[in-house]
């Protein structure tokens, strides 16, 4: 059985039909083709999954499309405009806060969110503001790195 | 996960209806627990009763010397609620404790309560500040309203409205976490009120959250971490498990509880 839903994704009008089981991650890419939205675990672990919803980081795995319904929606596609990165993946470019990339879309969603209004927070505040992300490649310095100059940089 | 119908009622009244007249219906709050088991398959409900909608669940409000927190209020609106903080501060940092932002940004106390995981943060609270749990039938005492390992005394098709938690003089939660999923191996909640004092344990029992009594008998004659220093904690009845061993629980629930005294003030 099927259901429609709508919602809002990186500013535009979007319907589709889906099952009620449907994950919000697999509306976004197997739906949508919005394939920048990661699946790590599946399991509500590793953040790769991270987008905004209504301005506030969801692991898209652990949410049904349906629950999205009339909501605003942004994933890591949304970001950029105009061929300008956000200042937060210029950030995660400069200051090196990838390797394989698997991660990076989750921990960008991630620290946009954590960052608002907190333009001078602190490495400890990042470290366990990142409680929901995991990296297998970095160590997870040049993340926090590049969380920490993505905040100032949103300041301006 | 098997297939189910989605039904997002407007109002309470709307959702009682919905899941009495459901095959096997199951409300839906924040889904932190409920979607990763539907995933693995180990619930097959016909329909899911997302209580999303229903405004009169959300929400905090302080009634005398209670604060009322409404099922559907999410964990990161306790922790960033002006009133929580300035009432029962323990409660709020608590709240900004469970899991990650993200878990936060979805997960409920409603849905917290109902699941009842031995290891979970907010039945400790629930006990320890001799909480009100009002559901769509009745009001229940915490005492009776956690009845085991994911065991509450909720009936087919009961709905949690609201939880009541009477502001005490003191209160301080410790918890010492799971590094991987945050959830307490063990965390103590403790509550003093004029001379009545409660300990309220989570994440050590394997019947689920429980009560010392020796510990509050001893703090309710002198409130300080040192009268804790010769209390032993029994072992028996503990969990045992890749985290940690019953022995080295009830070890840590001695820490805390000290920690969480020391915490009060
Ligand atoms: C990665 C991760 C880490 C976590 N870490 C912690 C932690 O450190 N501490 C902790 O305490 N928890 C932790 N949790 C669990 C989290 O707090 C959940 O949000 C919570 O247990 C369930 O709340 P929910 O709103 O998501 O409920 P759901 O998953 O939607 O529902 C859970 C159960 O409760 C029932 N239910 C929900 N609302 C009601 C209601 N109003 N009336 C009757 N029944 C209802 C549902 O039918 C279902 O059976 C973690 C979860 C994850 C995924
Ligand atoms: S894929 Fe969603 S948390 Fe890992
Ligand atoms: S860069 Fe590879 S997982 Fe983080």
């Amino acid at each position: 059985m099927s259901v429609t839903v709508s919602m809002t994704v990186n500013g535009k009008a979007v319907t589709g039909k889906v099952e009620p089981r449907t994950l919000l991650v697999q509306f976004l890419r197997d739906h949508l083709g919005l394939t920048g939205t990661h699946v790590g675990c599946d399991t509500s672990q590793c953040g790769a999954c991270v987008v905004h919803v209504d301005g506030e980081s969801v692991k898209s795995c652990t949410a049904l499309a349906v629950q999205a319904e009339g909501a605003e929606v942004t994933t890591i596609e949304g970001l950029a405009k105009d061929g300008v990165l956000h200042p937060m993946q210029e950030a995660f470019r400069e200051n090196h806060g990838l390797q394989c990339g698997f991660c990076t879309p989750g921990m960008v969603m991630s620290a946009i969110e954590l960052v608002q209004g907190r333009p001078d927070i602190s490495e400890k505040e990042i470290r366990e503001g990142l409680d929901g992300n995991i990296c297998r490649c970095t160590g997870y310095h040049n993340i926090v790195k590049s969380i920490k100059a993505g905040a100032a940089a949103m300041k301006g | 996960m098997y297939e189910f119908s989605y039904q997002r009622p407007g109002s309470l009244a709307e959702a009682i209806a919905a899941i009495k007249s459901a095959d096997d219906g199951q409300v839906l709050a924040g889904g932190q627990t409920l979607l990763p088991t539907l995933k693995q398959r180990l619930a097959m409900p016909s329909d899911l009763i997302d209580l999303a909608g229903i405004g009169e669940l959300k929400g905090v409000s302080v009634d005398g010397g209670n604060v009322v927190i409404g099922a559907m209020t999410r964990h990161a609106d306790v922790a960033g609620s002006a009133e929580i903080r300035a009432k029962i501060p323990a409660l709020a940092a608590l709240a900004d404790d469970i899991g990650d932002r993200q878990v936060r940004n979805r997960g409920t106390l409603g849905g917290s309560i109902a699941n009842n995981d031995p290891a979970a943060d907010y039945p400790a609270a629930c006990l320890a500040l001799g909480a009100t749990i009002t559901t769509s039938e009745r009001k229940l005492a915490a005492e009776d309203f956690f009845t085991g390992l994911f065991e509450t005394a909720l009936g087919d098709g009961e709905i949690i409205t609201s939880v009541s938690f009477p502001v005490p003089d003191k209160a301080a939660y410790m918890k010492f976490k799971n590094p991987a999923s945050r959830y307490a191996i063990v965390g103590v909640f403790v509550v003093k009120t004029g001379s009545d004092v409660k300990v309220a344990v989570t994440g050590a029992g394997s019947g689920g959250v429980f009560r010392v009594p020796d510990m509050e008998s001893a703090l309710a004659a002198n409130f300080s971490a040192g009268t804790l220093k010769d209390i032993e904690v029994s072992a028996d009845g503990l969990n045992s498990d890749i985290h940690a061993a019953a022995d080295y629980r009830a070890h840590l629930i001695g820490v805390m509880a000290r920690r969480a005294v020391e915490a009060c003030g």
